[in-house]
């Protein structure tokens, strides 16, 4: 059998990975679906998962250990900066060494840009980016797409509305990357202090058509996929001003009555205010799901990297 | 050299000749290698020289130092088609092109803040140049992409 592209490899950058890699990894996230627990659980049995968290993420986190779990391999890490010896002063790399050496993949989440580029040259083991920087978090990246053809049954020919703080949110940059290898229609809806970056769009902006907007009205009955992310407060100097947007791009009942009737509301998690609660128990909401996606799909690739010959 | 530069710019007996410098961009040239002067040695600028080649042209002698290839790489970006001429004795002993390397390792930083390379971590930053036509570079670390405006400001 031929040997898995994934086979012992670096996730660092959604940029590394084409859309080939991106169906391989869906195909086996969809097989993976379909065994019974003892069949997963051959594949990590006595395999440990090393993650080290600068910044306080539990929803990374988990949904990475208990990817572990389902495969039978177990976790250990680091994940309170402040009582560990990250916050003793050791360095990073050290603190990648020994972890290394503890386990057998390590999952690094850290505030620096390229933080998980620099683990991958210390590391024997394969590093995973569980989100570092401004701009990547390329799991989180894959497991959109997958929970998009999932839930859609196709990525091309929709049109993607993405709403919020467009600016400092990783998960945007990671995903816009992977649907340029899609046929879609991006809109980006956010105040003008919160858009985003298009000069860290590079490599794609050519392959994306994006549309951007202030406000979600205009837009919103052309959407099929409305993917929020939060507004912080913190990065507004004015407080006003905060006050005076937040409201805007929070969706709500009243927001899905003017949008398609099937249209997927999708949030990388945890979900504050911006979308009300009232919103969950519609078929729209699929934010759950999304958590329940990304759980078997970071199995799959944690698979697919510790094993040689599945695919 | 052209006639032209060698009456504005005087001989020199031994040391390194930076030769078409894009106009402009001699002094920054002195930055980037670091030549300030202190050392009290000779150090000749001459600016919008006019020149064959191009339509105006920086020149920089530098007496007593030859410069090695490694500083000479630093000024890949801003003066691509600079040639160095090391003189000895009034004799012109080696003629070198500056030629483009495929990356920069440890001599300019990456100008993102947030980047792991300007962290309190030991690396050196490296970029690798990705369009060697538009000189456009990339952070091995960030994958930020580059301009040489980014870099020399
Ligand atoms: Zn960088």
């Amino acid at each position: 059998m031929q040997r898995n592209s994934f086979y012992n490899r670096d996730i660092v950058s959604i940029k590394d990975i084409d859309k080939q890699d991106l169906e391989r990894v869906f195909s086996y996230t969809d097989k993976l679906r379909n065994f019974t627990p003892n069949e997963k659980t051959e594949l990590g049995r006595g395999r440990v998962l090393g993650s080290v968290f600068y910044e306080p993420s539990t929803r990374t986190r988990m949904s990475f250990e208990a990817a572990m779990a389902s495969l039978g391999g177990s976790s250990l890490g680091i994940s309170d900066p402040k009582s560990s010896s990250i916050e003793k002063g050791e360095s990073l790399a050290d603190t990648i060494r020994i972890m290394d050496l503890y386990s057998d993949i390590v999952v690094l989440r850290h505030p620096l840009d390229g933080s998980s580029r620099f683990a991958c040259e210390l590391s024997r083991n394969p590093v995973i980016n569980g989100g570092s920087g401004s701009e990547e978090h390329p799991t989180q990246a894959m497991l959109d797409l997958y929970t998009i053809i999932k839930e859609k049954r196709r990525i091309d020919g929709l049109n993607i509305g993405m709403i919020g703080d467009l600016k400092y949110g990783r998960t945007v940059y990671s995903l816009l990357y992977g649907l340029s290898y899609y046929d879609v229609k991006i809109h980006l809806i956010s105040p003008v202090s919160l858009k985003i970056r298009m000069e860290s769009l590079y490599e794609v902006k050519n392959k994306l058509r994006i549309q951007e907007h202030t406000t979600l009205e205009d837009i919103l009955p052309k959407l099929d996929i409305i993917y929020v992310t939060r507004i912080q407060r913190e990065r507004f100097p004015d407080l006003q001003e905060y006050e005076n947007v937040k409201g805007s791009y929070v969706i709500d009942i009243e927001v899905l009555k003017k949008a398609k009737s099937d249209v997927s509301i999708m949030h990388p998690m945890p979900r504050m205010d911006e979308i009300s609660q009232s919103v969950d128990n519609t078929t729209n909401a699929i934010y759950f799901k999304q958590a329940a996606y990304g759980k078997d799909l970071r199995a799959a690739l944690l698979a697919l990297i510790l094993n040689e010959n599945i695919s | 050299m052209s006639d032209a530069s060698q009456l504005l710019v005087r001989r020199i007996k031994d040391g390194t000749v930076i030769d078409h410098i894009e106009a402009g961009k001699a002094l920054v040239v002195l930055r980037i290698i670091d030549i300030t002067g202190k050392d009290g040695n000779v150090i000749t600028v001459a600016l919008n020289v006019p020149s064959n080649k191009h339509v105006k042209k920086d020149i920089v002698k530098v007496e007593n130092r030859f410069l090695l290839k490694y500083e000479t790489d630093k000024l890949a970006l801003i003066a691509p088609r600079a040639t160095i001429n090391i003189i000895r004795d009034y004799k012109l002993v080696e003629k070198r092109k500056i030629q483009l390397p495929d990356s920069i390792i440890g001599i300019f930083r990456c100008p993102n803040l947030k980047c792991i390379s300007n962290s309190e971590e030991d690396i050196r930053p490296i970029l690798d140049i990705v369009d060697k036509q538009r000189i456009i570079l990339e952070c091995r670390y960030c994958a930020r992409t580059l301009t040489i405006n980014d870099l020399v400001s």
